[in-house]
């Protein structure tokens, strides 16, 4: 993995199902600051789509999603929104 | 805080949204809230609340189960019958969610007691059947400046309000005082729609949670009034009465009113 693009944290989340895999990827954001970058791995192929386009409703930038094995990817969020403190 | 595998399952619906997230869930488990009565409305209200992971619910109320209460009360069941309804509730509500700590108050609210028993609580939510707790409710909510969320059913209809002390009427800007004894029918000469009081409950449990959550418009300023029959919803406008005796520039109620011992209203 890796290339260019350095994650601050990353969360291994094979074996679990939407909508779970979004619900611990935006557990795992919600704890980091504006500006780092989270690496998902995941093997649940309708998350593929489904992570990156809820991660985006929620304004995260989704810099990269990635097949890395036959039922494996990688998905690099870049947290862009704090969400507002009430 | 660190959720358990249990408590990302169980909330996972309201991680989801937007709104909520894991840091609003947060503050549901921490969130502390009372409800004054555990009948028709205290029902659905101490249910969705407990669903939602509010993590102490207060239950007010010192009745036992009685079978007409089973056509509204859902905290309640047929087994329970001359079972406390707050020991009853806390059942209930633990079963359904053991992350939710229910305190029960087994007594009359009165003006010597009330600020003891809400002072520790966050919200107030009043579901009670009676006008002298009502008003009672009220100012002591002033009073300590809770937060309020009050709501009555009677027949077809329900209505709703929320009230922030300071921050929009209270229930005595909208109604001074209490009607007089004689004027309002008992509640024993009262029916009511069972479902009616699940639609209100469940308005009010919404406001509740809002108010935690610090989220959208809360019903403050404005009177919400449901027709089942018509099924139709009104708002209407609720000025804060800046002559109040109780939230007013120059209040003359100072201290709690026990209307019943000298209005005695039939029970």
């Amino acid at each position: 993995m890796g290339d260019d693009i350095k994650a601050d944290k990353t969360i291994d989340i094979r074996g679990q199902v939407c909508p779970y895999t979004f619900v611990r990827s935006k557990l795992a954001i919600e704890k980091m600051n504006v500006g780092e970058v989270l690496e998902i791995i995941l093997d649940h192929k309708p998350a593929v789509e489904n992570v990156p386009k809820s991660m985006e409703n929620e304004g995260q930038k989704v810099m990269k999603v990635e097949q890395t094995g036959e039922k494996e990817w990688h998905i690099i969020v870049r947290k862009d929104k704090e969400k507002k403190k009430s | 805080m660190e959720f358990t595998e249990d408590q990302i399952l169980r909330y996972s619906r309201h991680i989801i949204l937007p709104e909520v997230g894991g840091d609003g869930q947060e503050k549901l488990l921490n969130a502390k809230v009372v409800l004054v009565g555990a009948g028709g409305l205290g029902s659905p209200v101490g249910y969705y609340l407990a669903a939602a992971g509010v993590g102490t619910i207060g239950v007010i109320d010192n009745d036992r189960v009685e079978m007409s209460n089973l056509q509204r009360q859902i905290a309640h069941n047929t087994k329970r019958l001359g079972v406390l309804k707050a020991d009853s509730a806390k059942e209930t509500y633990e079963t359904l969610n053991h992350d939710v700590t229910v305190v029960t108050h087994k007594e009359r609210l009165t003006s010597a007691n009330i600020k003891d028993i809400i002072k520790d609580y966050d919200i107030v939510v009043d579901g009670s059947d009676n006008f002298p707790t009502r008003y009672l409710v009220n100012d002591a909510c002033v009073m300590l400046k809770k937060t309020l969320i009050s709501a009555a059913v009677f027949r077809f209809e329900g209505q709703l309000m929320s009230i922030y002390p300071g921050d929009g009427p209270c229930y005595r800007c909208l109604f001074e005082v209490p009607p007089p004894a004689g004027m309002v029918p008992s509640c024993q000469e009262a029916g009511i729609l069972g479902a009616v009081t699940g639609v209100v409950g469940t308005l009010q449990a919404t406001e509740v949670v809002k108010a935690i959550l610090g989220i959208g418009v809360p019903l403050k300023g404005k009177l919400l009034l449901w027709n089942a029959l018509d099924m139709s919803f009104r708002t209407v406008k609720v000025p804060r009465n800046r002559e109040c005796p109780v939230c007013g520039e120059h209040p003359t109620i100072k201290e709690l009113i026990d209307y019943e011992q000298f209005c005695s209203m039939s029970h």
